[in-house]
């Protein structure tokens, strides 16, 4: 185990290389343009070290791949262990896929400090690979808090107006709520002796762990305080929409993309894995809040006047089928909630970039500002017309089947979980079409709208992979499924087991 | 009577026993050279060579320390135990004294004050603290507090032409001798209840008695009183924000970490060597109430220094859980975080000393804006502790509040740990605006940012190298303390 192979370095590798990149940086001159392109270099060599694991993936077998396991600290036994399965694989390369969009889009947005944005960004894309490949519960909550300091930099240098308000904010809910997430840990190894995720996870299986009854439901809370702020989960989503408006293009798409993931991924991993008997147990109440979620964040964004702020509460809205589908306890709705993570990464990341692009030419997210831009920029209005629909659910494109995943498996868990969910749907296309027309059809209202460019090649090669990837994903879904399934089943198990318990009683 | 300095009251102090003080030693001798040549130099060259010699003095302090490692035992009448515990604190307080005068250096031309006996202030006062961690019999304990704590209250009023430094050191003088005065009682009523003032005999009677006597409780209270009064713990903290906004930066960089360290130190020693009856209780509400007080009263803070008095409250105050937890695992604990709260406190002082400027007149949050654009480095170097002190992992803070927090976890003290988290999660927001200002706001044009000399660079350089060493690779210096630890409760 200990000899360095390409099976077990890969991880490493490909969690580092940003960070070398953004050290690499850091000795370089202050030279924009160069900084710019090593970054370019750097986060395209991630993604294609990245999807070395997706390739050699093993997908039918269960458990962790590409494992490393050394000794890290003695006291507290903290291991430096790394993996992933079936469900994170898919995320490391989702953030490794959309971090070279984000260089792309963000060419000529940043003008000052752009060393320091570049350096930020690099080292927000190690975090946030390393929250997903983990397999140390410190060594995950090291990662966890990693992705904080970047990001709300990254708001709160290089944000809009009221940038400052919106990357405190943004830090201090995420550093309250963990603050019950460490406890928790805190306790698992106090009693434990270990912070290993699958040494835990055996131990509290086998019922080994003294004192595990009663302190479960706090524990349970503890960890699904600390995503819920993450995903957001209503009632703790005030934050996003302010993170969003006031950030950068580029750290909207990777917040956007990648860190509310880290919640949904967290309650997939940690909340079912480790406290399966509280998840069912609570499963009631979190549903309620999901699908609260899914209507309430598609009716506000409904009425937003700011195109940013409405993408930012469709991400609530989409995020609720996420958690609807992890606490369906059915292979469907998780499938579904993996697929729509990711479909929600691509898509929703893409919007943020058409929302930038136009930003830069504009200065104001304001609809009413616009109106007809089909005119002046057709191919601008084609690519967010496609975005826009692969967003909403339009069958053949990748929003489509994990939606249809989750809301299956909630109409298996309970009817009315599909009938509330479902509704979530057509709001989405209520939302998303009607901005398209505001924005885009009938004549140019705004004569300043007239002159504005389309699309340049920069922009274009920053979009068409994420394009090409919303069809790619809707069409050919199983290439992502059949690692997610097997995957899925097994994070499933103890909670099947405990569901055939309590039928054989 | 064995243990007691009576008993060995005739026998003269061998070799080897003088060094089991060598750093105490070097420490005096480098500061009364420094008292001697002072006259001698010429005025305008004194700042440099005098404080040469005072850095000098530092390291070959760290040098003796490792000398003095090799000698463990006790020495001088079984009043002074060199063993690894001491030798850890030795290690802290001296560096600290090297990376203080390193950043004095450069603050001392700037705030154009002759420096002579500052340095060797420091130098003595060094000796106290380091006899305080290696000193197991009360009375000298309580000298070397007294040597440790007269330095400092010269120390800070060593702005001599502010008078809001004159006011801090009298402010400080007078609250600190009111508390070195309830030690002294302490120390008086504990030999009245034991019989004797030495720490080992004193454990070993309060562990033989069925019941410990009332009088050592009220003598463990009112030696508590004294020693928290110098940690700044509260209900005992009132001058600390005072004293450290008033008191020259690089001083309160010192007197933040190493005084406390050693007083530290002093209070384990009490606690879990003379096995001090009633200490629980009392340790829980100190550490709660300091916690809660430092960061709320830091929430509102718009001088730095303020701020970071504030947080050194806070910061006592989660040191102390560690002492309310199992000692094998409270020891340790407690030590790597006196440890890591000095490499990231010194820093933070060592970035406030050279922003300050003469007459210290940029110490407010305002000060700090757009520091960013003006000098990354420094706002790097900044930011590293702030985060370390916030407990972001990677830096030394995290694992120091980790090492805490569960070994108060494996006592039991559910409470006191949520109480603890909670905080540190508060006390976020408040390093965070300094943080933000520096970041995120314009700069002030008129604020200068003087380059950042070689000296300074170094105290900067080393102190980031130590909180991220112990937040990255905690290992070392952990078994180290658990050793020591071991060591302490044999």
């Amino acid at each position: 185990m200990n000899v360095p192979t390409l099976d077990n370095t890969v991880l490493s590798l490909v969690t580092f290389t940003p960070l070398a990149g953004a050290f690499l940086l850091s000795l370089l001159p202050r030279r924009d343009r160069d900084i710019k392109v090593v970054s370019l270099i750097v986060s395209i060599a991630a993604f294609l070290v990245s999807l070395h694991l997706p390739v050699h993936l093993r997908r039918s077998q269960p458990g962790f791949q590409y494992e490393i396991y050394l000794p890290w600290i003695p006291t507290p036994n903290i291991h430096y262990h790394l993996g992933v399965d079936g469900i994170s694989v898919w995320l490391v390369v989702l953030t490794t896929f959309l971090t070279p969009l984000c260089v792309l889009i963000s060419w000529k947005s940043i003008h000052e400090l752009v060393k320091e944005f570049f350096i930020l960004l690099l080292f927000l894309e190690t975090a946030l690979i390393g929250v997903f490949v983990s397999l140390d519960l410190f060594l995950f909550y090291f990662f966890w808090e990693a992705t904080l300091i970047p990001m709300a930099l990254l708001i709160g240098v290089y944000g809009h107006g009221r940038r400052v308000y919106a990357a405190v904010k943004f830090f201090m809910y995420t550093m309250i709520a963990s603050v019950f997430m460490l406890a928790a840990i805190l306790w698992l190894y106090a009693r434990t002796g270990t912070s290993d995720f699958v040494t835990i996870q055996k131990a509290i299986q086998s019922g080994q762990v003294s004192g595990f009854a009663t302190a479960a439901p706090w524990l349970f809370l503890g960890f699904f305080v600390a995503f819920a702020v993450k995903v957001p989960l209503f009632p703790l989503h005030t934050w996003l929409p302010d993170a969003h408006v006031e950030a950068p293009t580029a750290g909207s798409v990777l917040l956007a993309g990648v860190l509310l993931k880290m919640g949904t991924y967290g309650m997939l991993r940690f909340n079912l894995g480790l406290f399966p008997e509280q998840s069912r147990h609570n499963a009631k109440w979190v549903v309620v809040l999901a699908l609260i979620g899914i209507i309430y964040g598609a009716l506000v964004a409904l009425v937003q006047p700011n195109m940013k702020k409405l993408i930012a509460y469709s991400s609530i809205s989409h995020l609720g089928f996420v958690v609807l589908g992890i606490f369906s306890f059915t292979q469907a709705g998780l499938d579904g909630a993996m697929y729509v993570m990711l479909a929600h990464g691509v898509s929703t990341g893409a919007l943020f970039m058409l929302a930038g692009i136009l930003y830069e030419r504009r200065h104001t997210y304001e609809i009413s500002e616009f109106g007809g831009l089909a005119t002046p920029m057709p191919t601008y209005a084609a690519f967010f017309l496609f975005i826009t629909l692969s967003s909403l659910g339009l069958p053949l494109l990748n929003g489509f089947i994990g939606e249809f995943l989750v809301l299956s498996g909630a109409f298996q868990a309970r009817a009315i979980y599909g009938i509330l969910g479902t509704t979530g749907v057509i709001w989405s296309a209520c939302y998303l079409l009607w901005m398209y027309q505001r924005v885009f059809l009938g004549r140019v209202q705004n004569s300043v709208n007239n002159s504005l460019p389309d699309l340049d090649g920069r922009e274009q090669i920053a979009l068409w992979p994420a394009a090409v990837a919303a069809l790619v994903m809707g069409v050919a879904p199983l290439v992502w499924l059949n690692a997610i399934d097997p995957a899925v089943s097994t994070a499933l198990e103890p909670l099947t087991q405990l569901a055939s318990k309590a039928v054989g009683q | 009577m064995n243990g007691s300095p009576l008993y060995h009251a005739f026998a003269t102090p061998q070799g080897v026993e003088y060094l089991r003080i060598l750093p105490e030693i070097v420490l005096t001798v480098s500061g009364v050279l420094i008292m001697l040549l002072d006259p001698l130099v010429d005025e305008r060259q004194s700042q440099r060579t005098l404080g040469a010699i005072g850095l000098i003095g530092s390291l070959a302090a760290i040098a003796a320390t490792v000398v003095q490692a090799q000698y463990p035992g006790l020495g001088f009448w079984g009043m002074v135990h060199v063993d690894s515990f001491s030798v850890f604190f030795h290690f802290v307080v001296t560096t600290v004294v090297a990376v203080v005068i390193l950043t004095s250096y450069e603050y001392m031309e700037v705030q154009q004050i002759r420096a002579g006996e500052y340095y060797a202030l420091i130098l003595l006062g060094a000796v106290g603290m380091c006899l305080m961690s290696s000193a197991v019999e009360l009375v000298l304990i309580f000298i070397a507090l007294e040597i440790s704590s007269i330095s400092t209250y010269i120390l800070a009023g060593f702005r001599r032409r502010a008078a809001i430094s004159s006011e801090s050191s009298i402010k400080y003088f007078l609250l600190g001798s009111f508390a070195t005065a309830f030690f002294l009682y302490g120390v008086a009523l504990m030999f009245g209840a034991t019989g004797s003032t030495g720490i080992e005999r004193i454990g070993t009677v309060l562990a033989s008695a069925q019941a410990a006597p009332v009088l050592a409780y009220l003598a463990v209270a009112l030696m508590f009183v004294g020693l928290g009064f110098k940690v700044a713990a509260a209900p005992f903290h009132i001058w600390t924000p005072d004293v450290y906004e008033g008191a020259p930066a690089p001083v309160v960089g010192f007197m933040s970490t190493a005084p406390k360290a050693a007083v530290f130190a002093v209070l384990l020693r009490i606690v879990f060597e003379a096995h001090a009856p009633g200490t629980l209780w009392l340790i829980w509400v100190v550490a709660a109430l300091s916690m809660t007080l430092g960061n709320i009263g830091a929430l509102l803070q718009d001088n730095i220094k303020r701020l970071l008095g504030y947080s050194s409250i806070a910061h006592a105050g989660y040191s102390l859980v560690a002492f309310a937890a199992l000692p094998d695992q409270g020891i340790p604990a407690a030590m790597f975080y006196i440890a890591s709260y000095a490499a990231m406190n010194v820093g933070a002082f060592a970035v406030v000393s050279h922003f300050a400027g003469a007459a210290e007149r940029y110490v407010t949050l305002e000060d700090y804006a757009g520091l960013e654009r003006r000098s990354p480095v420094l706002a790097a170097a900044l930011t590293i502790f702030l985060l370390s002190l916030i407990g972001i992992p990677v830096t030394g803070g995290f694992f120091a509040k980790f090492y805490v927090f569960s070994a108060a976890l494996r006592a039991k003290l559910v409470g006191l740990v949520m109480i603890g988290l909670l905080n540190s999660a508060l006390a976020a927001y408040y390093y965070l605006r300094v943080i933000v200002v520096m970041y995120m706001r314009e700069g002030r044009e008129e604020v200068p940012v003087p380059p950042v000399s070689f000296g300074l660079g170094t105290a900067l350089g080393l102190s980031v190298v130590a909180t991220l060493y112990l937040g990255i690779l905690p290992g070392r210096v952990l078994e180290y303390a658990a050793k020591s630890a071991s060591g302490l409760l044999r």
